[in-house]
């Protein structure tokens, strides 16, 4: 599945199968440990899908090609749906998916760099956009036209060092950058603790070129991205507004959609309702 | 104290910390060795967080003005795109002073650094008592944080032959390092053909009735302690130790053992720091026994002129002597 650039045009039908693939491998992942953060997982599933179906540079069987985009997620805790994207994609075994979380796994409930794919560790909120500069700087300084992605959040950018960052990549003018932020207005202590908004009018004011969508609408998505790629001397922001919980109505309306726990067992009933939601309506 | 009396000078920023004696001063030796190396290694890019002009890199820049970027005050930032370019295969020099690099840039250097396990050379800085500007600028319990950081190399160096021989050692090292600076105009210390390895003490001069572990500029002071003692009877022996991490805990073993009084001296607290470490070699080693600490004292310490301060701390050439003269009696 090597792609050398995205594609002219989107098969929308085809990315949004994706991406409700996506969703079907993070059920499984938090069916085996009972918990997760999935409700962030499943808010990103459409974005997760649109790069790593549409938009990325990417070659699964050789995720150290020196010519890939990076996509950096640094909100280590959605390592759920990093892990979902690599199995459908193919850089891992479909079959792993079920160690999620378990003692020895690779797939961590924060991502380490231990994993094949991974650009950078995660979990240490704040991290990624600094480092999403540096690659950006490197592949620039090697003449590569491979881009960064880097994914980060509303309550992530509470950190300060989110804005260091997002002002030098405006002062070196890193065009071959794009942020992806997840707006899912929910944090560790409940709804988004802090007003953040306006959300894109921030970016705008560091010198990034923005755009603000919604980031469950996959054409919505695959649009913005492809605006992402112009080369106009500026980063480019993508403030993505996203359901906790797209897809499964349970957890949508959960008022602990930060970090979700069920039972052991009312799994199979989530996942039951979540396949029912798909079926056409008579 | 009245206007007249007062003498000494707070160093303004730029000016020179490290010298003290009369030896012969070599200018920015860090940044001249960054720049030798750079010219045959094209991986390398040097940073900056708005301190180019105080961490001696100015040498580089001016070489390899598309290879060097200034970040601007933002050490966190400074280090993480310092982790991300390391991610696109550079060896990456970054700089600021040792307190933003350790206190403020701490998380940024343990994991997108150490734990990443990349090639980041973070290079600091106004390291202990080098700086009249007070505690926000005295980096004085860095070693003892960086040293706690897996993965992380560690480097005080003595003086400017060392630090162009450890300029070029960290640069063809794989993994991240922290290494303390001496800027501006720095002695030579060392003999020319003075080997630097990572990892590896050095024992310069040997000696009986005392043996002084020491690291960072300690090691000048050591030395020309040891020749004043020398003069009264007293044989002092010099083991310099520029690594902190990893510690050569079997060369500091093997030289206790020759020794009547162990001696640790470095320009930084004495916890945590030299003397722990020597501490623990010792003990891990059944030798335990009593050790006098040379350094810091467990406080913020005050502005003023560095003469005066390292005076009063008792780290200054002349403390040493003393402290050092009052552990031996020998016949007159």
């Amino acid at each position: 599945m090597l792609r050398n650039s995205p594609p002219e045009s989107a098969d929308i039908g085809e990315l949004k199968r994706r991406a409700t693939n996506l969703r079907r491998h993070m059920l499984t992942m938090a069916r085996g440990q009972g918990q997760g953060y999935i409700g962030q997982g499943l808010g990103m599933a459409d974005a997760l899908a649109a790069l790593y179906f549409h938009e990325l540079r990417y070659d699964p069987a050789n995720v150290t090609w020196r010519e890939r985009d990076r996509f950096l997620l640094s909100t280590g805790h959605y390592s759920i749906a990093l892990w979902a994207a690599f199995a459908e994609a193919g850089v891992l075994p479909v079959e792993e998916l079920p160690t999620y979380g378990a003692d020895d796994s690779r797939l961590e409930m924060s991502t380490l760099d231990t994993t094949p794919g991974v650009e950078m560790i995660g979990g240490s909120l704040g991290h990624g956009l600094g480092q999403g500069v540096g690659q950006a700087l490197g592949l620039r300084l090697d003449g590569s036209g491979a881009r960064v992605f880097v994914e980060l959040s509303d309550g992530e950018m509470q950190e300060g060092s989110t804005w260091e960052a997002a002002m030098s990549a405006g002062h070196f003018g890193l065009d071959n950058l794009v942020a992806l932020i997840d707006c899912n207005g929910i944090q560790a202590d409940g709804p988004v603790v802090l007003d953040m908004e306006p959300v894109a009018g921030k970016w705008t004011a560091f010198g990034w070129s923005t755009q603000e969508i919604d980031g469950n609408d996959m054409e919505a998505v695959v649009v913005a991205l492809k605006a992402a790629r112009t080369k106009g001397g500026k980063p480019h922001a993508i403030v993505m507004r996203t359901l906790p919980g797209k897809g499964v109505r349970r957890i949508e309306t959960s008022e602990k959609s930060h970090f979700f726990r069920v039972d052991v067992g009312q799994w199979d009933g989530i996942i039951a309702e979540f396949e029912k939601s798909l079926e056409p309506a008579a | 104290m009245s206007a007249a009396n007062m003498t000494g000078r707070t160093l303004a920023m730029g000016e020179d910390e490290a010298s003290d004696g009369a030896r012969a001063m070599v200018d920015a030796p860090f940044g001249k060795a960054l720049a030798r190396v750079a010219k045959d290694d094209p991986s390398i890019v040097g940073l900056t967080a708005d301190l180019g002009k105080y961490t001696d890199i100015h040498p580089f820049r001016d070489a390899f003005p598309d290879r060097f970027f200034n970040v601007g005050m933002a050490e966190q930032n400074l280090i993480a795109v310092a982790a991300g370019l390391a991610r696109t295969g550079k060896t990456v020099f970054a700089t600021t002073y040792g307190v933003f690099a350790s206190r403020r840039a701490y998380d940024f250097a343990a994991i997108a650094c150490a734990h990443s396990d990349v090639d980041v050379k973070i290079v600091a800085g106004l390291p202990g008592l080098t700086t009249g500007y007070g505690g926000t600028h005295q980096a004085i319990e860095d070693l003892a944080l960086m040293r706690m950081i897996p993965n992380l190399v560690v480097i005080d160096p003595c003086d400017a032959v060392e630090i162009e021989a450890a300029t070029e050692a960290i640069a063809a090292h794989k993994g991240s390092v922290y290494m303390r600076l001496l800027r501006g105009q720095v002695p030579a210390v060392l003999p020319a053909d003075y080997k630097f390895e990572i990892g590896r003490a050095r024992h310069l001069r040997d000696g009986t009735h005392v043996g002084i572990v020491s690291t960072g500029l300690m090691t000048e002071r050591a030395l020309d302690a040891a020749a004043v003692l020398g003069k009264r009877g007293i044989s002092v022996g010099v083991l310099h130790v520029p690594t902190i991490k990893p510690f050569d805990a079997e060369a500091v073993v093997n030289f206790a053992a020759g020794v009547d009084h162990l001696v640790t001296a470095e320009n930084h607290v004495v916890s945590g720091g030299l003397a722990t470490l020597v501490a623990e070699a010792l003990f891990d080693a059944g030798q335990a026994r009593p050790l006098t600490r040379i350094g810091l004292p467990d406080r913020f310490i005050e502005c003023g002129s560095v003469p005066t301060l390292q005076a009063r701390y008792g780290i200054s050439l002349d403390a040493m002597i003393e402290r050092i003269g009052s552990l031996v009696k020998v016949a007159a």
